[in-house]
């Protein structure tokens, strides 16, 4: 690791100040940016710690929607009874990040932010159509992702919570890489509160992406065979050691499917 | 076992160092702090192939924290690394044995190839400073692929080395196999690729390297499994030091399975530079070190025929393979695709002919060397795949086409220069068959239908030469190196015993099922004995732990001493109880006049070694303190049948393991759960290498794809079904014991086994072949070949 | 440059002036000698490195020593004050759930948080919860089993 300063952030705009005066990079549960900047793949010069800031832990219902704090831990989500009321799908979905010890210290907003290709609550967030709350502006699911390890958030903006509408009927299904476990092809199928179908797409492209083809088959029939039979286009999907594009096209649809299957 | 013995033998006893591996209080390389240390990097190669045009070492050697920098140029009058067995070609000429040198020179032949040595006050203090050495390459193209780099135009790699061969070896009568082929009702032939393994023990390699200006010796603690190897090749061939002066301890070593049997380039530089900076210096690899750097196992690409008469017994095999080395020999190298390969090509039947060819060729990647099973596991997988293959065609039952091959006479000499000793294979077959509950299968493989799951089932039925092995026999071979194992049994006045082994322990318990051998040959409790080894300031002499040796080797040379404690004490009790030296028998402790009450226990004769007032002096030394070198006078021959159960997802290609049976024959065993969890490790290795793990090179740039856990898929606990095991037993004939070992069984006969039992489950998709691993992708990819194909 | 931090280990509360890029694991190791939690990769996937933050088991390869700021910190050291060894400890030993060691530390660490999780967890769950630590000497078997008698031991 190179060498880093580290600051102590106290509210959200104590830490968006320290980011703008030092350039460095907001700490949330560290799990994927210490883990590079180990291996010197990031040098981000000082680190702002965010986990000392109140306000953005914790999980409350505003309404119909489910609001979980920036800094709420995977296995906090995955444990919470507010969430497996609500939306059992994310608790589901957060047993499933990582492993226990990483899901004890990684944080929903730190895996937003980082907006991993392969990570999983991008898909979440996308299908079930979330706003990402920040210390500045809250933006729509749709405008927050831009690409690989890509968002819309400037250097010393911050997420703060996030905002999850309550779906009809939402599931993910993951096809685990056999090496890092991280998703080859993960999909979260969501059927919102005014019926309308959204599919999302983890791990299979450079970013997270939504299925548009097996949307529309669900919008018509709501099955497990209705998404299997979509054939996904591999044009743009990734090839790489562990699964070519048109493997990971094919798992698109049949994780779809067990996920319709899932949903119940 | 002797009735002498006190019923400890045969004992699942609980291990005597989980005490301390439980509570953290192990002591590991990693763990060894000294005072004033400092601390290693290696800046490492980052091309596959390139000429070293300069090095510019000066900024880093005024980077923060500092203390030396040394290259390949600073090592003057330091030799290369050995290779520890010499290879004849089949035209006579020795295989080619190019420099490997301790630091590079001139060129850099892999990715993690050691380009300079940093010492520096704290880690990130020489890993900040080796990024400021500057190096110009001139990269080179390079080749990966040992069949790529036989092709002609191939990248060069070495000049001693023309065209990248370094031998071409054959065994057995090709004159009397063709001869065989010739008249053969039925060939069946095959085409496989053994996949390239990373060893990945849990514990990285680690050292500290120290210097004692004061009396002129060095300590090294060192992650290994043979010290007194490690020591001989550093101070005999490399270094050119004073071997009495070099203590070379291995302590607590998590985890080997053959990557720490090699004498490595990081410990020796560092040896080399704690006389120059006269201060002890650590490292320890990171694990993205340890991907490019320990090395690899494995690397086959093979055609093999086989031959049969219209009952589809065996009468030929031809076997010819191209086995990678890598860049630069390592310790055992060249004998692995060789004498621990080609040697086991008979495996359990009576094949009267077989001819085997090894070309062995140098790549541009981390060198390969022994891997647990070490060659038998690629015969086997050779063997038994091929027997299935046979077996499909003919339409012969799996088990069948065995049974009517099986040896069932022995002593039996084989085409391939082994001579087996005991062995009942029908037994182990008969009984991997009932824990499998093979007449069930076809039931699970209807209900799995109706599921929309493929069932398969297959067969292994592996041998392996282990307890390596008679020296004579060895040398004769072209080892450098003897074979025997030495023991030290010192048993201390008040009658407890310290007893000191050249093997060396990395998990296998040595430490209980050694001291289950002395208690029960003393009839002394077990807390009355220590096991030391792992360090040649104190243990006398040792070839270390490798080839499931310990126990037959080891174990024999600490028999052997035993006896001599034995035989000693008989002539003080003889002494004591005024009888004839033949008159006294031992057993229980305690030392007897033949058909009296009149006895001596094992203390009281201790005691009287070491305070000898009524003593035979004039006959007799004091002391009780036996030493025993064993050298064996055959390989003994671990065999067994695996029975794999999968099921198959046709929808993502996933792999499941429904079931795995293993049946082995370890001779007579000592401790049956120490025996039993060297079977799951063995099998959970070896069902990685078929299902999971593959070292990945890119084919044009020769850099490693599979760096770290990311990419290189290790076993995890879900990965792994809950394992049958069992054992039948014919004793080793030819030691005292009766062991023949069991370390390494499990990854020899588990590849083949899961494999033929993929292939079994997509037969009827009309999938044809797969090469390991059984990934998801790859039975996807063939599955839709198949369709698309049909 | 360096930054003061406190927290308790194993109990005893500790503090040090470090450096902000030192992990947690090599302040254990190094600034405190603890050297029963182990290194086994760089990715922070083997789990050697696994101990207790605040309850919770989590890699200390992974964090750096300063966000263990205030807390309380058990490492394998931590669970036999006594020289007893802890049922999970015992049960380990008894169902020869550990070969060369090395990975027993952060195993037995695991498997606590794994008990605590998930009480009563079948053969399946536990390899699942497993995921987060490597061995490569036991084909894990062993280590279920003895998941599964030190849950039974710690219930009782």
């Amino acid at each position: 690791m190179y060498e880093v300063e580290y600051k102590q952030a106290k509210t959200v705009a104590d830490a968006a100040a320290l980011l703008a005066k030092t350039g460095g990079k907001p700490l949330a549960g560290g799990q994927s940016l210490i883990a590079a900047m180990k291996l010197r793949l990031a040098q981000p010069g000082t680190l702002v710690d965010l986990s000392g800031i109140a306000d953005l832990h914790g999980i409350r219902r505003e309404g119909d929607a489910l609001v979980i704090g920036a800094m709420t831990r995977h296995a906090g989500i995955a444990s919470s009874t507010e969430v497996k009321r609500a939306i059992p799908a994310l608790a589901a979905l957060a047993e499933g990040i990582g492993d226990r010890q990483v899901r004890n210290m990684g944080t929903i907003g730190g895996a937003l932010a980082n907006n991993d290709p392969a990570a999983d609550w991008p898909a979440a967030v996308l299908a079930l159509n979330a706003t990402v709350v920040t210390g500045k502006r809250r933006l729509a699911a749709g405008d927050f992702f831009k690409g690989m390890y890509e968002t819309a958030l400037a250097a010393d903006e911050i997420i703060t919570a996030v905002s999850f509408p309550s779906p009809k009927k939402a599931a993910y299904v993951k096809f685990p890489n056999p090496a890092s476990r991280f998703a080859l092809v993960g999909v979260f199928v969501a059927q919102l509160a005014d019926g309308s179908v959204r599919v999302a797409v983890t791990g299979a492209a450079p970013a997270v992406f939504r299925a548009t083809g097996i949307e529309a088959a669900l919008a018509k029939s709501f099955t497990a065979d209705a998404a299997k039979a979509v054939k996904v286009d591999a044009s743009g999907l990734n090839t790489d050691l562990h699964a070519t594009a048109a493997y990971r096209a094919h798992l698109v649809s049949v994780m779809a499917s067990r996920a319709v299957a899932a949903c119940g | 076992m002797g009735a002498n013995e006190t019923g400890i033998i045969g004992q699942s006893v609980r291990r005597k160092e989980d005490a301390r591996f439980l509570t953290g209080a192990g002591q590991y390389t990693d763990d060894v702090t000294l005072p004033n240390q400092t601390h290693a990097y290696f800046l490492r190669s980052p091309h596959a192939h390139a000429k070293i045009r300069s090095i510019d070492t000066s900024k880093a050697r005024t980077a923060p924290g500092v203390v030396a920098v040394y290259t390949g140029a600073d090592l003057e009058g330091v030799n290369g690394l050995p290779c520890g067995w010499l290879i004849t070609s089949v035209d006579g000429t020795a295989m080619k044995e190019p420099p490997h040198p301790v630091l590079a020179k001139g060129k850099v032949r892999y990715v993690g190839d050691h380009v300079a040595l940093v010492v520096a006050e704290t880690r990130s203090q020489a890993k900040d400073a080796a990024e400021l050495i500057d190096v110009d390459y001139d990269v080179l193209p390079a080749v990966v692929n040992p069949v790529d780099a036989l092709k002609p135009g191939a990248p060069q790699i070495h000049d001693e080395a023309p065209g990248n061969k370094c031998y071409t070896w054959s065994l057995g009568d090709k004159a009397a196999v063709d001869a065989a082929f010739a008249k053969a009702a039925h060939v069946t032939k095959l085409d496989l690729v053994n996949n390239r393994l990373i060893p990945n023990a849990i514990e990285p390699r680690a050292a500290v390297a120290s210097y004692s200006r004061a009396d002129e010796a060095y300590t090294l603690y060192v992650t290994s499994q043979n010290p007194h190897v490690e020591r001989l090749l550093m101070t005999a061939f490399v270094l050119g030091l004073p071997e009495h002066k070099v203590r070379v301890i291995a302590p607590d070593v998590g985890g080997g399975f053959g990557s720490k049997i090699y004498l490595y380039a990081e410990e020796t530089a560092m040896v080399w530079a704690s006389k120059r900076v006269n201060r002890p210096i650590k490292w320890a690899a990171e694990r993205s070190e340890s991907f490019v750097s320990d090395a690899h196992g494995r690397d086959h690409v093979t055609h093999a025929e086989l031959a049969l008469d219209t009952d589809g017994k065996f009468l030929a095999m031809r076997v010819r393979t191209t086995a990678a080395m890598g860049a630069y020999l390592s310790t055992f190298a060249s004998c692995i695709p060789t004498i621990l390969y080609g040697t086991l090509l008979a495996g359990q039947y009576t094949t009267p002919a077989i001819h085997c060819e090894v070309t062995a060729v140098f790549t541009n990647t981390a060198p390969v060397d022994a891997y647990r099973g070490a060659g038998r596991p690629e015969a086997t997988y050779v063997v038994e795949r091929i027997v299935r293959e046979a077996g499909v065609e003919m339409g012969i039952a799996q088990d069948e086409i065995r049974r009517r091959n099986f040896i069932r006479s022995f002593p039996y000499q084989t085409p391939v220069a082994l001579s087996y000793d005991i062995g009942d294979y029908d037994q182990t077959l008969a009984g991997a068959n009932e824990l499998a509950d093979v007449k069930g299968f076809p039931a699970r493989k209807a209900e799995a239908a109706k599921r929309g799951k493929l069932r398969g089932l297959g067969y292994a039925s592996y041998i392996e030469a282990c307890g390596l092995a008679p020296s004579n026999v060895a040398g004769a071979l072209g080892a450098r190196a003897g074979l025997f194992e030495a023991g030290q049994v010192r048993v201390h006045p008040t009658g407890s015993v310290t007893v000191f082994t050249g093997s060396h322990s990395h998990g296998q318990g040595h430490e209980t099922t050694f001291a289950q051998i002395v208690a029960s040959k003393l009839g002394i409790p077990i807390d009355n004995v220590d096991i030391v080894h792992g360090d040649t300031g104190r243990v006398l002499f040792g070839m270390g732990t490798y080839g499931s040796r310990s126990l037959a080797v080891g174990g024999t040379a600490i028999v052997k001493a035993l006896g001599k404690v034995v035989a000693k004490g008989k002539k003080i009790a003889a002494h004591l109880l005024e009888a004839a030296e033949t008159d006294i028998e031992f057993e229980d402790g305690k030392f007897t006049v033949a058909g009296t009450d009149r006895s001596k226990t094992f203390g009281e004769i201790a005691l009287t070694a070491y305070v000898p007032h009524n003593y035979p002096l004039d006959k007799l030394e004091p002391g009780l303190d036996e030493t025993a070198f064993y050298d064996p006078t055959n390989f003994t021959y671990p065999a067994g049948t695996h029975i794999c159960e999968v099921e198959i997802d046709p929808d993502t290609g996933v792999v499941r393991i429904a079931s795995f049976s293993a049946c082995d024959d370890f001779g007579n065993i000592i401790n049956p759960m120490i025996v039993e969890g060297q079977v799951h490790g063995g099998l959970a290795q070896g069902i990685g290498q078929a299902l999971l793990e593959s070292c990945v090179y890119d084919a044009d740039s020769g850099q490693l794809l599979t760096g770290s856990y990311m990419d290189y898929a290790m076993p995890r606990a879900d990965d792994m079904p809950s394992f049958k095991v069992s054992t039948r037993v014919t004793p080793c004939t030819h030691n005292p014991l009766g062991a023949k070992g069991c370390g390494e069984a499990g990854a020899i006969g588990s590849p083949a086994a899961l494999m033929n039992a993929v292939l079994d489950a997509l037969a009827p998709l009309g999938v044809k072949h797969l090469d390991m691993p059984a990934s998801p992708q790859r039975v996807w990819h063939a599955i839709q070949s198949a369709k698309a194909g049909a | 440059m360096g930054i003061q931090i406190a927290m308790t280990v194993n109990g005893k509360a500790v503090d040090a002036d470090v450096d902000p890029r030192t992990l947690l694991v090599d302040f254990l190791r190094i600034n405190l000698g603890l050297t029963g939690t182990h290194v086994g990769c760089d990715t922070a996937q083997c789990g050697a490195c696994t101990v207790h933050l605040n309850g919770r088991a989590i890699k200390a390869c992974n964090v750096l020593a300063v966000q263990a700021q205030g807390a309380a910190i058990v490492t394998i050291e931590g669970l036999s004050p006594d020289g007893v060894l802890h049922p999970m400890q015992a049960a380990f030993k008894d169902c020869h759930g550990l070969q060369c060691g090395f990975c027993t530390p952060g195993m037995v660490m695991s498997a606590l948080d794994l008990v605590e999780r998930h009480p009563g967890a079948d053969e399946a769950t536990i390899r699942e919860q497993l995921e987060g630590n490597l061995c490569r000497c036991t084909g894990y078997q062993n280590i279920v089993r003895a998941v599964q008698q030190g849950a039974a031991a710690m219930a009782k």
